[in-house]
C-alpha cells in the first residue's frame, strides 16, 4: 500500500510572523513589550557559567527580543490558549535558591518518588532548571553526567532543536544550566537515569510568578544503550508557574534510547515542553510522554530519523480534568530510507477540560521504503469536555507505507454493556474501561519500572474526575 | 443459589415483545426454561434470535414493549443489565468484544463483589480462573491478557465459558455461540455446558442459526423462531426435521 500523496504544511517553528508596526499597537506586541520588562538582557547575564554559555544566552536573548510570540493564528498553535500567555506576569525563577517552603515540598515529593521508581543508575535533582545534585548509583564510569561544564556540553547543546521559536530562544536565554547525559559508544546503561525537576510556584506577596527553563540533553553513542526518566513536578494546587522545558535526545548509529517524561505540575502551571530527538542508522528512539498536571500542558515532540534503518516509537498519554487544556504535537520525520516510526497517543478529557492532538508524518524525498503509523484515541468523559484530533501526512516519496487513525468519543457502549452483562455495575464498568484505556498504553512504556508510578498518578486523577473513591490499588 | 437441589430455578418468558431500531422484532413469545435443561432456539437469519437474547439481558437499543421475564419470580425487565446478571442471568455474546487494558480477573472480581459472596477473594479467584480455563481448554496465559484482546473467535468463546464457570449463574443465554467456531471448540463449549447443567443445575438457552450446534449439544427442548414468533416447540427430533425441510414450511405464516 502506498500512502496518499497529500499536500500539507511543513512544521516550521513560526509561520505568519506578525508584522511589526512602529508603535506596537497590536495586543501581541503589547504582550511582547511587557515580557521584555521582566525578561531582560541583564537578567540573562546574571546567570553565570562558562563564557561560551553566557555568550550563547546573550545571542538567544537578542533573538527573543525580535521574534514574535507564538500566536493562535498559526496552525502549530491552533486550538490553544497561547494568546493568553502574559509573559510579563512571570519572572525568571530564582534557580536552586528558591522559596524554602517549596524546597520542603520538593524533598517530600522526591522521597515519595524515590521509593516508587525502584532501581536506577543515577538520580539528578533539578530545582527551577538548575541542577542541585547528581548522584550516581551504578552508572557505568565512562558515562558523563553533569551540567553544561562537562566536556561535550558546548557541542551538543542545541544541536537537535536548533534555534527554535521564541519560546525555545527564551529557554536558551534563561537556562541556568542543563542536565547533560553522554553515553559513549558501546556502553550499556542497565537501569534508568532519573531526572526530577521541581519548579516553584508563585509565592504570595512576590512580584510575578516564577518561570523555569529546564534543559536536558542526552546523547547515546554508537551501539550504546540507555534509558532516562524525567519527572516535572511543582507546587500542588492552583499557584501560578510557567515551565518551559527543552529536551534534546540524540541516538547515534545502532544505539538505543528509551525515554519517559511525566508531568505532574500543579493546576495553576503552564507547561510548554519541547522535545526534539534524532536517530542515526539502525538506531532506536523510544519516547513516552505523560501529561497530567498544569492548567495548560503542551507537549511538542519532534523525532527525525536521519540514518537508514532508524526507528522511533512515540507514545503519549494525557488526562484532562477540571478545566485543563492538553495540547500534543508530534512530528515523525523520515529523512532516510527504510526508516520506521510508530506513534500511539491516548488521552481522556473529563470535566470541562479539552485536548488537541495534532501530528504530522513527514516522509522526505529519498526516504524510500519508509513505514510510519500514527494512532490517536480520545475518550470524552463529560459532555462539557472536548477533544480535537488532527492527523496529517506530508509524503514526498512513493514507495512508503503510512497509516493514520484517530477516534474521539465517549466510553464505548458495547464495552460497557459487555461488562454489565457480567454483573459489573455501570459506574464500576466505566471506571474499569477508562483505567484499562490508560493501562493499555502504560503497559507499553519503554521503561517498565515507571509503570507503577504512572498508573498511580493516572488513578488518583481519574478518581477525582469520575467522582469515585481513590482506590489506587490493583 | 443456596436453594436445595429439589427446587430447580425457573426462567419464565411471557408475552415478550421487543423492538430494535424502532421496529418490533419479537412479536410475543412464551417459554419456560428450568434449571438443568438445555433449550435451543433455532431460526433463520432475521428471525429475531439475537434481539430475543439481548431483550433478556437488556442491551441498550433493544426495547421491550410488552411481556414479562422472571427468574425465580423476580421480574428481570425492571432491572438494569448488571442487576439481571446478578439476579442469575448470563449472556454469552456472539462476538465477545475487546476491552483494552482490562483484565479478566479484575472484571470477575467486580462481578463477584457483592455482599455475602467470598468468591472474589484474591487467591481463590485466581484458582477458579485457572480451573475453569483448564476445563474448557483456554490457554492459561490468556487469563492475564486484556479481555479478548488478540484472541481468536474460538478463544473468545472459550473465554465466555471461563467466565460462566467462575460466576456460576442459574441461567445462561448463548447468542450464536457456534458462529465462527471450529468443530473442536464447539464440541468443547457444548461439553462444558452439559457438564454445567449437572454441576450446578445450569439452565441453557442457546439461540442459533445452525443445526450443527445440536450435533454437539444435547438439547432437551427445541424452539423454532420465525419472524418473531415461536412457531414450533418440540424435542431434538424437531431440529432433525428442520435440517431436512428447512424453515420454508413456517415462513409462509
Amino acid at each position: 500500500m502506498t500512502g496518499p500523496r497529500r499536500q500539507a504544511r511543513a512544521l516550521p517553528d513560526s509561520e505568519e510572523p506578525e508584522v511589526a508596526g512602529p508603535t506596537g499597537s497590536n495586543p501581541a506586541q503589547k504582550r511582547k513589550g511587557r515580557a521584555l520588562d521582566t525578561f531582560t538582557a541583564a537578567g540573562a547575564a546574571q546567570l553565570g557559567g562558562p563564557e561560551w554559555l553566557q555568550q550563547r544566552r546573550a545571542r538567544a536573548f537578542a533573538d527573543f527580543e525580535v521574534l514574535p510570540l507564538p500566536s493562535e493564528k498559526e496552525e502549530l498553535w491552533r486550538y490553544t490558549p497561547i494568546d493568553e500567555l502574559e509573559l510579563g506576569g512571570y519572572r525568571p525563577a530564582a534557580g536552586p535558591a528558591g522559596d524554602p517552603i517549596a524546597e520542603l515540598m520538593a524533598d517530600a515529593f522526591l522521597n515519595d518518588l524515590s521509593e516508587e521508581l525502584g532501581e536506577r543508575s543515577a538520580l539528578v535533582v533539578v530545582r527551577n532548571g538548575a541542577p542541585v545534585s547528581f548522584v550516581r548509583t551504578g552508572l557505568p564510569e565512562p558515562v558523563s553526567l553533569g551540567g553544561l561544564a562537562i566536556a561535550s556540553g558546548e557541542t551538543i547543546l542545541g544541536s537537535v532543536v536548533g534555534d527554535g521559536d521564541s519560546l525555545v530562544r527564551l529557554n536558551d536565554a534563561f537556562v541556568p544550566d542543563a542536565v547533560v547525559v553522554d553515553v559513549p559508544p558501546g556502553v550499556l546503561v542497565e537501569e534508568p537515569i532519573v531526572i526530577v525537576h521541581w519548579c516553584d510556584g508563585e509565592v504570595a506577596g512576590a512580584e510575578g510568578a516564577p518561570a523555569s527553563f529546564p534543559r536536558t540533553v542526552v546523547r547515546v553513542g554508537r551501539d550504546a544503550q540507555a534509558s532516562v526518566v524525567e519527572v516535572v513536578a511543582g507546587a500542588p494546587g492552583s499557584v501560578r508557574a510557567l515551565v518551559l522545558p527543552v529536551t534534546e535526545l540524540i541516538v547515534e548509529d545502532a544505539g538505543v534510547l528509551s525515554y519517559v517524561s511525566l508531568q505532574v505540575l500543579g493546576t495553576g502551571a503552564w507547561h510548554l515542553a519541547r522535545l526534539s530527538g534524532q536517530a542515526g542508522r539502525d538506531a532506536r528512539l523510544r519516547v513516552f510522554t505523560v501529561g497530567l498536571g498544569g492548567a495548560y500542558d503542551r507537549s511538542r515532540t519532534d523525532c527525525v530519523l536521519l540514518g537508514q534503518g532508524g526507528s522511533s516509537e512515540l507514545r503519549s498519554a494525557y488526562l484532562g480534568t477540571r478545566d485543563q487544556i492538553h495540547d500534543i504535537r508530534t512530528l515523525q520525520d523520515h529523512a532516510a530510507p527504510q526508516t520506521t516510526s510508530s506513534l500511539l497517543c491516548k488521552g481522556a478529557v473529563a470535566g470541562t477540560s479539552r485536548s488537541v492532538y495534532s501530528g504530522l508524518i513527514r516522509v522526505r524525498n529519498g526516504a524510500v521504503r519508509t513505514e510510519a503509523m500514527q494512532t490517536n484515541h480520545n475518550l470524552v468523559l463529560d459532555e462539557r469536555a472536548h477533544a480535537d484530533s488532527v492527523p496529517n501526512l506530508e509524503i514526498e516519496e512513493n514507495d512508503v507505507r503510512c497509516s493514520h487513525a484517530s477516534t474521539v468519543g465517549p466510553v464505548d457502549e458495547d464495552q460497557l454493556y459487555y461488562l454489565e452483562s457480567r454483573g459489573v455495575p455501570p459506574e464500576r464498568a466505566e471506571e474499569l474501561i477508562v483505567l484499562g484505556f490508560f493501562d493499555d498504553i502504560i503497559d507499553r512504556s519503554p521503561i517498565g519500572s515507571v509503570a507503577g508510578r504512572l498508573r498511580r498518578e493516572v488513578r488518583i486523577r481519574l478518581a477525582e474526575a469520575l467522582g469515585i473513591g481513590a482506590d489506587a490499588n490493583g | 443459589m443456596n436453594e436445595p437441589e429439589s427446587r430447580r430455578h425457573l426462567l419464565k418468558v411471557t408475552g415478550l415483545r421487543a423492538a430494535a431500531g424502532g421496529k418490533e422484532i419479537i412479536h410475543g413469545v412464551d417459554f419456560e426454561v428450568h434449571g438443568g435443561e438445555v433449550h435451543v432456539v433455532m431460526g433463520p437469519n432475521g428471525s429475531g434470535k439475537s434481539t430475543l437474547a439481548h431483550a433478556l439481558m437488556g442491551r441498550p437499543g433493544t426495547t421491550v414493549t410488552a411481556g414479562s421475564v422472571t427468574l425465580d419470580g423476580v421480574e428481570l425487565l425492571e432491572l438494569a443489565s448488571w442487576q439481571r446478571a446478578r439476579a442469575g442471568l448470563f449472556l454469552a455474546l456472539q462476538q465477545p468484544i475487546e476491552v483494552p487494558g482490562v483484565g479478566l480477573e479484575a472484571v470477575m472480581a467486580e462481578a463477584l463483589d457483592r455482599p455475602g459472596d467470598d468468591r472474589a477473594r484474591g487467591d481463590d479467584l485466581g484458582d477458579r480462573l485457572r480451573a475453569e480455563a483448564a476445563a474448557i481448554g483456554f490457554d492459561e496465559r490468556f487469563l492475564h491478557r486484556a479481555l479478548n484482546v488478540d484472541l481468536s473467535g474460538g478463544e473468545r468463546k472459550r473465554n465466555e465459558m471461563v467466565q460462566l464457570g467462575v460466576l456460576r449463574p442459574p441461567f445462561c443465554v448463548l447468542d450464536e455461540i457456534d458462529s465462527g467456531l471450529d468443530v473442536d471448540a464447539l464440541g468443547a463449549v457444548a461439553r462444558r455446558l452439559e457438564q454445567a447443567t449437572r454441576q450446578w443445575g445450569l439452565g441453557v438457552l442457546a439461540v442459533t442459526h445452525f443445526h450443527r450446534l445440536l450435533v454437539e449439544l444435547r438439547a432437551d427442548v427445541v424452539h423454532v423462531l420465525v419472524a418473531g414468533h415461536i412457531v414450533a416447540t418440540g424435542g431434538p427430533e424437531l431440529a432433525e426435521e428442520l435440517e431436512h425441510t428447512g424453515y420454508g414450511a413456517y415462513a409462509a405464516s
